[in-house]
């Protein structure tokens, strides 16, 4: 089985050449070592090199080049893939390949990580590692295809029951899909929790270089707890259900303990131009780097505005925003939605800052354009 | 410096694939590339769009309002896209395919190339894309033609590299075109 | 000179979005046929499944439902037991009915609901680009089993005809195909069949229609057409498989 082969760290497992090439491009780009491909094919490919060898979906547009990467690639490696009956099915199977202690994915838009939330549920409460990547697109309901920022209180404030959290990683570019789903394998085990990528149709279907790496080797602590059949040891149990006196309100608190130490340790954001700043913007994802042309393009006409982009939504940077805000007095925040992330971003500025909201529900044309933006920021300044 | 540019027809005419040379090209001379392909929905209706930002430093984003240059390869295309060429900023017809006589915008240069007449000239229509692509380049200077012939090279597959010569030529006479008419 | 050929009232007349060589409007027009048969129009609570059929309100000039995926039979239920008296239908493909819909269908069946379901099987996720379906056949290549359908990892195709034959709540149950005139025929017949049974209030009817998707299985209209009688028709036998009532 190529789970052995796949622990190893600083090696690449797959050749660019053979496996990293959209059928129309054979002979594809390894030059200079960048690669030029799709956001969602980035996340396949550093799945892949994180040692994933698992992977169980159900097709929903816009993600599935994801599954279709992998059904191409993960027999080749020895890897198992499963187009299951349904996205409730596809969370349970990660669930219980988490649980034997190898590396294993699911990914799914809206509708389908909607379906998925029970499992993640019962993945957290049983503290189970496992990546669960969300393209994520226009609701509610069955909404549209178009990019959306509208699962952003979904993913980040624990969508399913029982007021649990997972980690969120925001990626704004191809490289960072590539890059963060990595982190998300890392975290995922060091944390033993399940990880969310989130991201929209845009960076999921936009192409950009990226520059491949292997994993990287991170100190990860050995699954102790994952459930191989005893083997002549001790009972290994993974569950979520806790009904002695005290076990539950203990368990909570454990949980709880590690989103605190997620908040002190893993945040992660990006500053563009923010530091002389006299108008901060704030977004994440695609609209981060819509956002990022409009800061360009005011700054061409002498305002002083910068990006303070969240890289990580869960552990949210608040520490970030209160150390900017300290300064700069004037936020605005844009999403592609009516308004969600804004309620961290108002939990995380001075008191005396002023945020400013544009948002715009998605839907078919509601992608909002720099040249848009640069208006709000106008508006604002 | 900054290059941003929609590329828009019907599927089979290649825009897709123009926009990947393009920014294969890019990427192979060290510059930073986004390449945004209409999808789903959009792409009903064998309308096929794509996005190409180029620059040395940030990309910034996929999405733009008003281009720079707008290359219409098809009637239709002409008129969801003429009217957000960026003021001062340059559009592309393919003359072959579209009546450009209603379309007045005097705020912008605009070139009217026979894309289809020149493609099939040199023996293949389906070279219309690379007639495009050699228009631009010789417009904008976002990519040299050695760094277009090497991607060309990789985009397609070897036992096609035979065309690659005739593709270079559909690129020499679009970059003619442009050389012709701003003179 | 009598018109013979005409536009059911229950369709609306406007163009379908479906793709060329597509049975999804064949099979639109045979339903809507039987419905104008029985003259349902007006009574008609349809239920639009997600998949290529999700703009069932767009074409049919009756209520319509929108279930999320797979549930369609679960929201018919509901709204027959709201609403005895009035005709329900659900219209689902071979994604949403056999795969995430699998739990629905069957106890919906199982309870002998009195609704018609017209199941559309066209071996694979038509709207989303042609992935693998539970009834893909074996071998068969999808943008999810490149190397082709494995009965030993993705199992053999599901005969949801036969296998709801099984379930004591149903009524009726049939498989069709609509490529040929001599099918088409037969189809005809038995989709009014299965609405006589809901008409008559004697239960659980079920209708299999054998679709093509020119455009998923990369074939022209006519090879398609051809495909479904070659490769589906072997493996998934038209005829009737249970017919309590004898109508
Ligand atoms: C919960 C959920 N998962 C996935 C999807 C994406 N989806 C849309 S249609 C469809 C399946 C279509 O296939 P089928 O039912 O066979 O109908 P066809 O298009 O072939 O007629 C899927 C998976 C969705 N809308 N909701
Ligand atoms: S994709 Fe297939 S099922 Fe859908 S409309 Fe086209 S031919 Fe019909
Ligand atoms: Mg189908």
């Amino acid at each position: 089985m190529g789970n052995e082969e796949c622990r190893k760290t600083g090696e690449f497992c797959l050749d660019p050449r053979t496996v990293y090439l959209a059928p129309d491009f054979v002979e594809a780009c390894v030059q200079n070592n960048r690669l030029f491909v799709k956001g969602n094919e980035a996340v396949a490919m550093a799945a892949l090199e994180a040692g994933c060898r698992y992977y169980f979906g159900y097709p929903i547009t816009p993600q599935s080049d994801i599954p279709e990467f992998l059904s191409r690639e993960l027999p080749k490696l020895d890897g198992e893939f499963i187009q299951a009956e349904s996205e409730v099915a596809s969370i349970n199977m990660l669930l219980g390949a988490s649980a034997t202690g190898v590396r294993a994915m699911t990914s799914s838009s809206s509708p389908g990580i909607s379906l998925k939330q029970e499992g993640i549920s019962y993945m957290a409460g049983s503290e189970l590692p496992g990546v669960i990547v969300n393209i994520s697109r226009s609701g509610p309901g069955l909404g549209g295809i178009d990019a959306s920022q509208a699962d952003y209180f979904q993913s980040v404030k624990g969508g399913g029951h029982g007021g649990y959290r997972i980690v969120v990683l925001a990626p704004a570019s191809v490289q960072e899909m590539y890059d963060l789903t990595m982190l998300a394998f890392d975290l995922a085990d060091l944390y033993r929790m399940p990880a969310m990528v989130l991201a929209d149709s845009v960076i999921g279907q936009m192409k950009e270089a990226v520059v491949p790496h292997p994993r990287p080797a991170v100190d990860l602590p050995a699954k102790e707890w994952a459930v191989q059949g005893k083997g002549g040891g001790e009972q290994r149990i993974v569950k979520s259900l806790y009904l002695g006196d005290g076990e539950l309100e203990a368990h909570n608190w454990k949980l709880y303990a590690k989103y605190e130490q997620l908040r002190g340790k893993e945040v992660r954001w990006e500053e563009f131009l923010a530091d002389d700043a006299d108008l901060v913007v704030t977004a994440f994802g695609s609209v981060s780097r819509i956002a990022k042309t409009a800061i360009m393009q005011a700054r061409e006409e002498g305002l002083k505005v910068g990006l303070l982009r969240p890289i990580t939504l869960f552990p949210f940077p608040a520490q970030a925003y209160a150390r900017i805000t300290g300064r700069c007095k004037k936020v605005l925040d844009i999403e592609l939605n009516t308004g969600q992330m804004i309620e961290d971003v108002r939990l995380s500025v001075t008191k005396d800052t002023e945020v400013f909201f544009y948002g715009r529900p998605p839907g078919a044309g509601s992608l909002p354009t720099p040249e848009e933006l640069l208006e709000q920021i106008r508006k604002h300044y | 410096m900054r290059h941003d540019v929609f590329i828009a027809g019907f599927g089979g005419q290649g825009v897709l694939l123009a926009g990947n040379l393009l920014s294969l090209a890019a990427i192979a001379e060290g510059k930073n590339v986004c390449f945004f392909p209409s999808y789903g929905v959009e792409k009903r209706g064998g309308a096929a769009m794509c996005t190409v930002v180029i620059a040395d430093g940030e990309v910034g984003s996929p999405v733009i309002g008003n281009p720079t240059v707008v290359i219409v390869l098809n009637q239709l295309s002409l008129e969801k896209y003429g009217s957000r060429v960026k003021p001062g900023g340059t559009l592309v017809i393919n003359s072959s395919l579209i009546d450009s006589s209603a379309f007045a915008r005097t705020d912008i240069s605009t070139y009217r190339i026979p894309m289809n007449e020149i493609a099939m000239e040199l023996g293949d229509a389906r070279m219309v894309n690379m007639v495009a692509t050699g228009a631009y380049v010789q417009l904008t200077g976002a990519v040299s033609d050695e760094s277009l012939a090497e991607a060309l090279k990789k985009a397609l597959p070897e036992r096609n590299h035979r065309f690659i010569p005739a593709n270079m030529k559909a690129v020499a006479a679009g970059a003619q075109q442009i050389v012709a008419q701003a003179g | 000179m009598q018109q013979v050929f005409h536009r059911p009232v229950s369709l609306k007349d406007v163009q379908t979005h479906f793709c060329p060589g597509c049975h999804h409007g064949t099979i639109h027009r045979l339903v809507a046929e039987a419905m104008d048969h029985f003259e349902l129009q007006q009574r008609t609570i349809g239920v639009a499944s997600v998949g290529c059929s999700v703009f069932l309100y767009a074409y049919f000039d009756v209520d319509v439902v929108e279930a999320p995926h797979g549930r369609a039979s679960a929201v018919a239920t509901g709204v027959k037991r709201a609403r005895p008296d009035s005709f329900v239908f659900t219209y689902q493909g071979d994604g949403d009915l056999a795969a995430i819909g699998t739990a629905e269908i069957i106890h919906a069946a199982n309870r002998g609901e009195d609704i018609t379901v017209v199941f559309v099987n066209n071996t694979t996720y038509g709207m989303t680009g042609g992935q693998m379906a539970p009834t893909t056949l074996v071998g068969q290549k999808t943008s999810t089993s490149p190397y082709g359908r494995q009965r030993e990892k993705d199992g053999a195709p599901i005969r949801m005809a036969e296998l709801l034959a099984q379930l004591e709540g149903v009524a009726y149950s049939c498989r069709v195909a609509v490529d040929s005139p001599k099918n088409l025929m037969v189809a005809e017949r038995q989709i009014k069949t299965a609405f006589r049974y809901q008409v008559e209030g004697k239960g659980f009817s079920f209708v299999e229609v054998l679709s093509s998707c020119p455009t998923n299985w990369g074939m022209d209209p006519i090879k398609a057409n051809e495909r479904v009688g070659a490769e589906m028709i072997p493996y998934f036998p038209l005829g009737v498989f249970k017919n309590v009532g004898n109508l």
